[in-house]
């Protein structure tokens, strides 16, 4: 799950989670130039397709770079 | 005069004990048993028929049982249907949950049943029907009907129904507003709240949060250049028409959409009608909210084997946690059934 109220996706029970930039445009910034938006969201959407290939056994955020 | 039909077990349908267990599904017109005597306590609503199916054959063979039920059903008429009170007998309490739900869910109709906090039925059923707290003995027997009648007579009545706490009915997580019947505002409810926690007094919270479940991890994908993925969300993104009317907050439903093709979701053809953020953001770049461009880039350059062709999609806002599993079990559902490896769930 990509979401940007961590705690709240913890305590339904999320088992993967990336965190999102703000509830309004969870995979974008519209104060960033496009270029560096689109960089952001790539980051991010790729960071949580990796997680699906990932075996976990506790509920986990994986960590965004961008 | 409302009309009823009630389900009992081959024990109370007095057919026999355990012996009797594997009974089949039958149909009386003249009432059997503690059918009588929930008839006889309701004088707006007339109970016409009994059911009686062993508690072994419902359980064992529950697609035949359910179907042949509900077929009988079919040709009868009926604007409520009773089960039990099954107790603490977890197969029968099972059984009433197994039909009532079948029921509730093809005619609509209120279904009111009775057990004991302790039946394993409630917690698997108690969020379909109406389950009032019982003895936990055959000797609750006349206590537990008069709940179950006294609750049958108010619906027959139109009267006003209360929250489960006051109906005596096990909650079914559903989140109603009402003006507070004292008229406090709800600042004052709170600060006394607060001051009772400190003091270290109980109090009543307004707002029940569900216990939290503990969900299983999901296999790890192996190769995800081999992988379908889907796009589900509760942003509220959908095409600007919003063809499914999905409500802009307290949703109802979920709508699907197709993006084969598309390479990204074009402002002012798609957008969020979620009512619980400012929509400017997205609506300027609705893949802020459901990222249809980066898992195609992704596609593209074979990270992911493919994208799923549709998008699936609520609103979030004020949705309840019951409204909230029924979308996620009717999605994957039909995720499972496209195939569909993986999902990257998109909140807001």
């Amino acid at each position: 799950m990509l979401c940007n109220l961590l705690n709240v996706a913890i305590s339904v029970g999320v088992n993967k989670m990336v965190q999102t930039v703000s509830v309004p445009y969870p995979l974008g910034d519209p104060n960033l130039s496009p270029e560096e938006e689109w960089k952001l969201r790539y980051h991010r959407v790729g960071v949580a397709l990796d997680a699906l290939t990932k075996d976990v056994e506790d509920q986990t955020v994986f960590p965004t770079k961008i | 005069m409302k009309k009823a039909i009630h389900y009992i077990n081959q024990f109370f349908g007095q057919v026999g004990g355990e012996d009797a267990a594997d009974y089949k599904p039958t149909f009386h017109d003249k009432l059997v048993g503690c059918s009588n005597m929930l008839n006889q306590i309701m004088p707006d609503v007339e109970v016409t028929h009994t059911i009686i199916c062993g508690d072994n054959y419902i359980a064992s063979h529950t697609d035949e049982a359910v179907a042949e039920i509900i077929e009988w059903l079919k040709n009868q008429e009926f604007d409520i249907f009773f089960a039990g009170p099954a107790f603490m007998a977890g197969r029968y309490g099972v059984g009433c949950g197994t039909i009532g739900k079948a029921v509730k869910e093809t005619f609509g109709v209120p279904v009111i049943t009775s057990m004991n906090e302790e039946n394993p039925g409630v917690e698997m059923f108690q969020k379909e029907m109406y389950i009032f707290k019982g003895g936990r003995k055959a000797t609750f027997m006349k206590d537990d009907l008069g709940k179950m009648a006294a609750f049958a007579q108010k619906i027959a009545k139109g009267e006003e129904l209360l929250p489960a706490a006051v109906e005596g009915y096990f909650p079914r997580g559903i989140r109603k507003e009402i003006f507070h019947p004292e008229g406090i505002p709800a600042a004052d409810r709170a600060v006394d709240m607060l001051i009772k926690k400190l003091e270290g007094r109980p109090f009543q919270t307004e707002l029940v949060i569900p216990k939290r479940e503990k969900v299983p991890v999901a296999p790890p994908i192996k190769d995800l250049s081999k992988a379908t993925i889907a796009l589900v969300g509760s942003s509220g993104v959908v095409p600007s028409h919003n063809p499914d009317k999905i409500q802009t907050a307290s949703a109802t439903k979920w709508g699907k959409y197709d993006i084969s093709g598309l390479d990204r979701l074009p402002k002012g053809e798609y957008k969020t009608i979620h009512a619980g953020y400012d929509p400017e953001a997205i609506c300027e770049v609705p893949d802020r909210g459901m990222p249809v461009d980066a898992m195609r880039a992704y596609e593209k350059e074979g990270k992911i084997g493919k994208l799923h062709e549709y998008y699936y999609v609520t609103v979030g806002t004020g949705t309840t946690q019951a409204y909230a599993a029924k979308f996620g079990r009717e999605i994957a559902a039909e995720l499972k059934e496209a195939g569909v490896d993986g999902v990257l769930l998109v909140a807001t």
